[in-house]
């Protein structure tokens, strides 16, 4: 399994975001995206996740199930964190594995150690423990693919190691992980796509 | 197709200036004999005498405000299968134009209700989808007001033309039937009983010069859509460059 | 199945929590029903007359104005772009989500609607037709509600063009839940208006899940 891009061009509000980018990505590959904000590393990732035609050029994951669109094989954590206030944090997981079609909620509990919180309500956590919230979405279903913006932000030390914890496991387990951070991961990235660069080099 | 020939923007804009004198220059002729024939030629009704001319106006409009609407359904569809570039503009163009087509019909429609039922509204089935198309026609063009980008404006407007484009005969069959059930009320039949050749010319003249007229509209406008398309990709580029 | 079952009850949990649901817009539906006779007179007999007309133009805009929140908080917190790439098509997750608005909404004040008609000095007899033909009414007014919603999703203030982009669809719903609940024309035509009333919602419920993802996809652009 790996994902491919071929000249890969993505626009934005009229503007062309980055345009002939070109990468692959093989299985238990770290790809990580740099470059200042406006960059397009968020538009590259929802690209990926498939919430935008291409401009130009094509991404696809060869060797995944041909009837699933390539947003279908993936986790997106992004900015916003889709969780529920209403609901108690064991709910709005519980939630997420029925419509994912099953999944471990005690796994994701601990994967971001939220099992002392199961049954508070969204309501009532920080922003930091919303974030975990988030983030233990990924220990919830296996998906081949984790589309990652930013994922640190807002993680104390500890939660930060369980992340990576996290992500070298995706890896060692023969999943893909593309991420912007600006946080050392701790594993080898297979590649590095500085967006920012192109863009200079573009203009 | 020959019509991808001219799909190109700039190629449009080159084939716009070479027709819109024609356009313009042949929709005012065929106007100026239409309303000879009717104002002048055609005899007064023996009903309704003179007040029957509104109808010469009144008519085209009602087809123009139908016709540009299917247009508009028409250039959504053609958006979305074969994503031709002009079509949403073509659409957004012609949006106003409808608009003003459809009231004109209800406007005019009124003023000679007004001689004719001694009212100045009825709720037939015509006059309230025509009002019903004239809300449509608000709405489409509200959609592109409220939404900034382009693109996703498009998307919009065009599921909005398309849906509102099944209601139309659906409103008009609902509002036919509702006055059925409603016995008593005038039902309004155009032209009066029989059309005489001598009213039924001047009134396919004035469709035609209306329906002209519409084209030498839209050619202008929709220049003038691709051009504020331009002008605001190059504003982008030009904040992207600083 | 299950995917389809664990969104209905999310959502049905939700509104229940919140308080959204049928509350708001009940309130709504009675704050209507005051300013009609208020504005009409109190004429009994011509209170009666207008009754089932009324109370299905304050139904259909308490369904109205009620069903911006149907996608309006997943949108803004990203829910809605994670339903996307779960294995359920967003036309069966964008029904499901109708569906669940419908019965903490629709549904609820389908049912209360022709009860509240005493207000009106509404016939008794024509309160079974009423419940029958605006709970199925209400199945039509709810679909085209969220085909409002979704079209509006992204637009700050969208209440009033969900109003304008929507009532005049609404035309057809009206004229035959009138004359389904008895209310014009007798009884003769209650049947087939109602016939007509549930082919309006079965359209309804085939066509909008298709036209509200093509535009909840353009705002997740």
């Amino acid at each position: 399994m790996k994902l491919v891009a071929r000249n890969l061009a993505c626009e934005r509000g009229g503007r062309n975001v980055f345009a002939g980018l070109d990468f692959t990505v093989e299985a238990g590959g770290l790809l990580l995206l740099k470059g200042p904000n406006g960059a397009g590393k968020t538009s590259l990732l929802r690209l990926i996740a498939g919430f935008a035609e291409p401009a130009d050029g094509n991404v696809e994951l060869e060797g995944g199930h041909a009837e699933l669109t390539l947003g279908q094989h993936c986790h997106l954590v992004q900015h916003q964190d889709a969780v529920k206030s209403a609901l108690t944090v064991e709910e709005n997981l519980s939630f997420w594995a029925g419509f994912l079609g099953g999944g471990d909620v005690d796994a994701a509990l601990a994967a971001l150690a939220l099992e002392r919180l199961r049954t508070t309500s969204a309501a009532y956590l920080s922003a930091g423990q919303r974030r975990r919230l988030s983030l233990s979405r990924l220990a919830l279903v296996p998906r081949a693919v984790w589309l990652l913006d930013e994922p640190s932000v807002g993680l104390d030390a500890a939660s930060l190691e369980r992340l990576k914890d996290l992500i070298r496991r995706q890896l060692a387990g023969g999943g893909l992980v593309v991420a912007s951070t600006h946080v050392e991961i701790g594993v080898p990235a297979a590649a590095e796509i500085d967006l920012g660069a192109m863009q200079e080099a573009a203009a | 197709m020959k019509i991808e020939k001219y799909a190109n923007p700039a190629r449009f804009l080159a084939l716009q200036e070479r027709m819109q004198p024609w356009l313009t220059g042949s929709a005012a002729f065929i106007i100026a004999i239409g309303l000879y024939l009717g104002l002048v030629v055609a005899p007064p009704d023996y009903q309704q005498g003179e007040t029957v001319r509104i109808m010469f106006i009144h008519v085209p409009s009602a087809w123009n405000a139908m016709m540009i609407y299917t247009s508009m359904a028409l250039c959504s569809i053609i958006a979305i299968v074969l994503r031709h570039p002009l079509a949403d503009m073509a659409a957004k163009a012609a949006a106003p134009f409808g608009a003003v087509f459809a009231f004109l019909a209800l406007a005019t429609g009124s003023l000679w209700g007004k001689p004719m039922w001694g009212t100045w509204w009825v709720w037939d089935a015509r006059l309230t989808s025509t009002f019903v198309l004239f809300l449509l026609y608000l709405g489409y063009i509200a959609v592109w007001q409220a939404i900034e980008e382009p693109r996703r404006a498009a998307a919009i407007a065009r599921i909005v033309a398309i849906v509102g484009f099944i209601n139309v005969p659906i409103i008009k069959f609902s509002v036919d039937w509702w006055n059925s059930l409603h016995q008593g009320e005038s039902i309004f039949r155009a032209g009066g009983p029989t059309i005489y050749p001598t009213i039924l010319w001047p009134l396919l003249v004035m469709g035609l010069g209306y329906t002209v007229m519409f084209f030498a509209l839209e050619f202008s406008a929709l220049r003038t859509e691709v051009l504020a398309r331009r002008i605001r990709q190059m504003e982008i580029a030009e904040a992207q460059g600083s | 199945m299950k995917v389809l079952a664990a969104l209905v009850r999310r959502d049905l949990t939700l509104a229940l929590r919140q308080g959204t649901g049928a509350g708001t817009a009940l309130g709504f539906f009675l704050t209507v029903m005051v300013l009609i006779p208020l504005g009409i007179g109190p004429d009994q007999a011509l209170l009666q007359r207008i009754a089932p007309g009324a109370l299905w133009i304050a139904l259909l805009l308490s369904v109205l104005l009620s069903s911006d929140r149907i996608f309006q908080a997943d949108f803004e917190d990203g829910s809605l772009e994670l339903m996307t790439m779960g294995p359920a098509a967003l036309e069966i997750v964008v029904t499901m989500k109708g569906l669940a608005h419908w019965l903490t909404t629709g549904l609820p004040l389908a049912i209360a609607a022709p009860l509240l008609g005493f207000l009106l000095n509404l016939d008794a007899a024509l309160i079974g037709p009423l419940v029958l033909a605006m709970g199925l009414g209400s199945v039509a007014l709810s679909l085209l509600a969220s085909l409002g919603a979704a079209v509006t999703v992204g637009i700050r203030r969208g209440g009033l063009l969900v109003s304008l982009l929507i009532l005049p669809l609404y035309v057809p719903v009206v004229i035959f839940g009138v004359a389904a609940s008895g209310g014009a024309g007798g009884v003769n035509i209650a049947g087939p208006s109602l016939m007509i009333l549930a082919a309006i919602a079965l359209v309804a419920l085939v066509t909008v899940p298709f036209a509200a993802a093509a535009a909840l996809r353009a705002y997740l652009h």
